[in-house]
């Protein structure tokens, strides 16, 4: 579904992604792990068109989209929730979700309505001010924001930052039913507990290029791995 | 009963009731210039001249209708129109470029813009004054308490808070206005929701530029329409948005309040330095709130 082939990225000057290649198939989620600063944001980025890369190509679907801009990218289906949550915060949580309303093809109808049965914790707060939520609330609500927009794919980038440890585990178990809808995540991740429990796949990423990639259960068994990259 | 020795209460509630009117002009203008810095954070020093071609087209539209009644409605409605889309043409044209400037380049391009803007309405409607009528059902005035008060200025207090309450609509209750809302935030986040910012800014600049160009249309028939009637706006204007709370519209109608009042009453009590009112009351408020009276979105 989505193919990263030799991603070169800067942030002005500063190289920051180096030959970087992935795939995620449809259905999966795939897990890029790595520490802070490793390239995972960038990455995320990259793909979504916010920060685009020097060279390589992002193919969605079969077409390069490398050269396209973040509104269409976003249209064909590929859906972004950033980092530092970046709510709409002088509008309302209903209003944070009325205006990413998107219509596509795909048959997934995300509404309002679907989005507070599936956070019933967002309708009771849909009046409020969502730059006055609390993180986990605000998460909820990005996500949300992410699925109004109808997507096929969904980026992830560090859901669980920051979070309560109750908080957590629920939007975890959430992220699973997103899986089990058909919905295709890449989750970038510091957090392994979470994000090994949730993916079929994972790529590891330090210092701007990609250092393993397997399935899970072959990293579990690899300690040494799993020390070089990821512990702090 | 006087609140001077020679200040009557009359004399009192005309002048402010004309200071309100010149408020409506003020609250007009600013509250473009205010929404334009706010989402699209360009400082429009062309804002002023947009009222100026406002005044102009306006005056020429009403002639050409032959004057009369039907060519002042007609005026008014078709000028601010006719501002819109030659913004409309900026920016498509070259403002849409320059976003992602710095603010000092899309400043000296504003202020570019007033020149050529500057020396195109002296190319077309030359140097000389020109004026037009109110509408004979605007023209004349009532009594108040003794006083004359013009109609024209009545009218202008009724188009203010329709005004105000069409933009208070439109900022809360439309969805652009709160996708314009999200974007004077996050510009990146709300492309990242599939929107595409390019328009969004494109309708709100169109949008404060047709205010600028209300503004003119309606203060054409109170005052003479010359070159030169750009500078003293933009800087009232600029000064009501800073007071205000830059980018906040309830703030543009402070600052216009506060603005004109001042005038207004300052004439009355100290007529030798009544110019000097309205910016003492502007340092004062500076000096109490340097970020403006409201919440200012930069």
């Amino acid at each position: 579904m989505l193919r990263l082939e030799n991603l070169h990225t800067y942030y002005g000057l500063s190289h920051i992604l180096f030959d970087v290649s992935m795939e995620v198939n449809a259905g999966e989620i795939v897990c890029l792990l790595g520490r802070n600063g490793a390239g995972k944001s960038t990455t995320i980025r990259s793909i979504i068109g916010l920060t685009p890369p020097k060279s390589g190509v992002v193919e969605y679907k079969g077409t390069d989209i490398t050269r396209e801009k973040t509104h269409l990218r976003v249209r064909r289906g590929i859906a972004y929730v950033p980092d530092d949550r970046r709510v709409f915060a002088d509008l309302t949580v209903d209003e944070n979700l009325q205006i990413s309303a998107r219509e596509t093809q795909n048959g997934n109808h995300w509404d309002a309505e679907r989005v507070y049965r599936f956070f019933p914790a967002l309708r009771e707060i849909k009046t409020r001010r969502s730059g006055h939520l609390s993180g986990g609330e605000q998460q909820m609500l990005t996500i949300g924001r992410a699925l109004m927009t109808n997507p096929d794919l969904l980026l992830l980038d560090e859901p669980t930052e920051g979070l309560a440890p109750l908080v957590v585990k629920l939007l975890a178990e959430q992220i699973a039913k997103l899986r089990d809808t058909g919905l295709t995540v890449l989750l970038a991740e510091q957090n392994q507990e979470v994000s090994l429990q949730l993916s079929n796949r994972v790529y590891i990423i330090d210092n701007g290029s990609i250092k393993y990639t397997g399935s899970v259960d072959d990293l579990r068994a690899n300690e040494a791995i799993r020390r070089k990259f990821l512990c702090i | 009963m006087d609140l001077l020795p020679n200040i009557s209460l009359a004399a009192f509630c005309q002048q402010l009731l004309v200071g309100l009117s010149r408020t409506t002009i003020l609250f007009i203008v600013a509250s473009g210039l205010s929404l334009v810095l706010g989402v699209l954070r360009i400082p429009n020093v062309a804002h002023g001249s947009l009222y100026m071609i406002g005044a102009f087209l306006a005056y020429t539209i009403a002639s050409a209708a032959g004057g009369g009644t039907f060519g002042f409605w007609l005026a008014l409605v078709l000028a601010p129109l006719g501002v819109a889309l030659i913004s409309l043409a900026v920016e498509r044209g070259l403002f849409c470029r320059l976003y992602e400037r710095e603010h000092l380049m899309l400043l000296l391009f504003t202020f570019a813009f007033t020149l050529v803007f500057g020396d195109l309405v002296k190319l077309v409607w030359g140097s000389d004054f020109r004026s037009m009528n109110a509408p004979t059902s605007l023209q004349g005035s009532f009594d108040v308490l003794g006083f004359p008060f013009p109609k024209y200025n009545l009218f202008l207090l009724i188009i203010g808070p329709i005004v105000a309450l069409g933009l208070w609509w439109l900022t809360n209750k439309t969805k652009i206005g709160k996708i314009a809302k999200a974007a004077a935030v996050d510009r990146e986040m709300v492309a990242a929701v599939g929107i595409n910012v390019s328009w969004v800014f494109a309708s709100v600049f169109v949008i404060g530029c047709f205010l600028a160009g209300l503004g003119g249309a309606l203060v054409a028939p109170t005052q003479n329409i010359t070159q030169g009637m750009d500078h003293g706006i933009i800087i009232e204007t600029f000064l009501i948005v800073i007071i205000g709370g830059l980018g906040n519209i309830w703030g543009a109608l402070l600052g216009a309040l506060i603005f004109g009042l001042t005038d207004a009453i300052g004439i009355l009590i100290f007529p030798q330095f009544a110019i000097v009112f309205p910016y003492v009351a502007v340092i004062t408020v500076l000096m109490l709130r340097p970020k403006g009276l409201l919440k200012s979105v930069w």
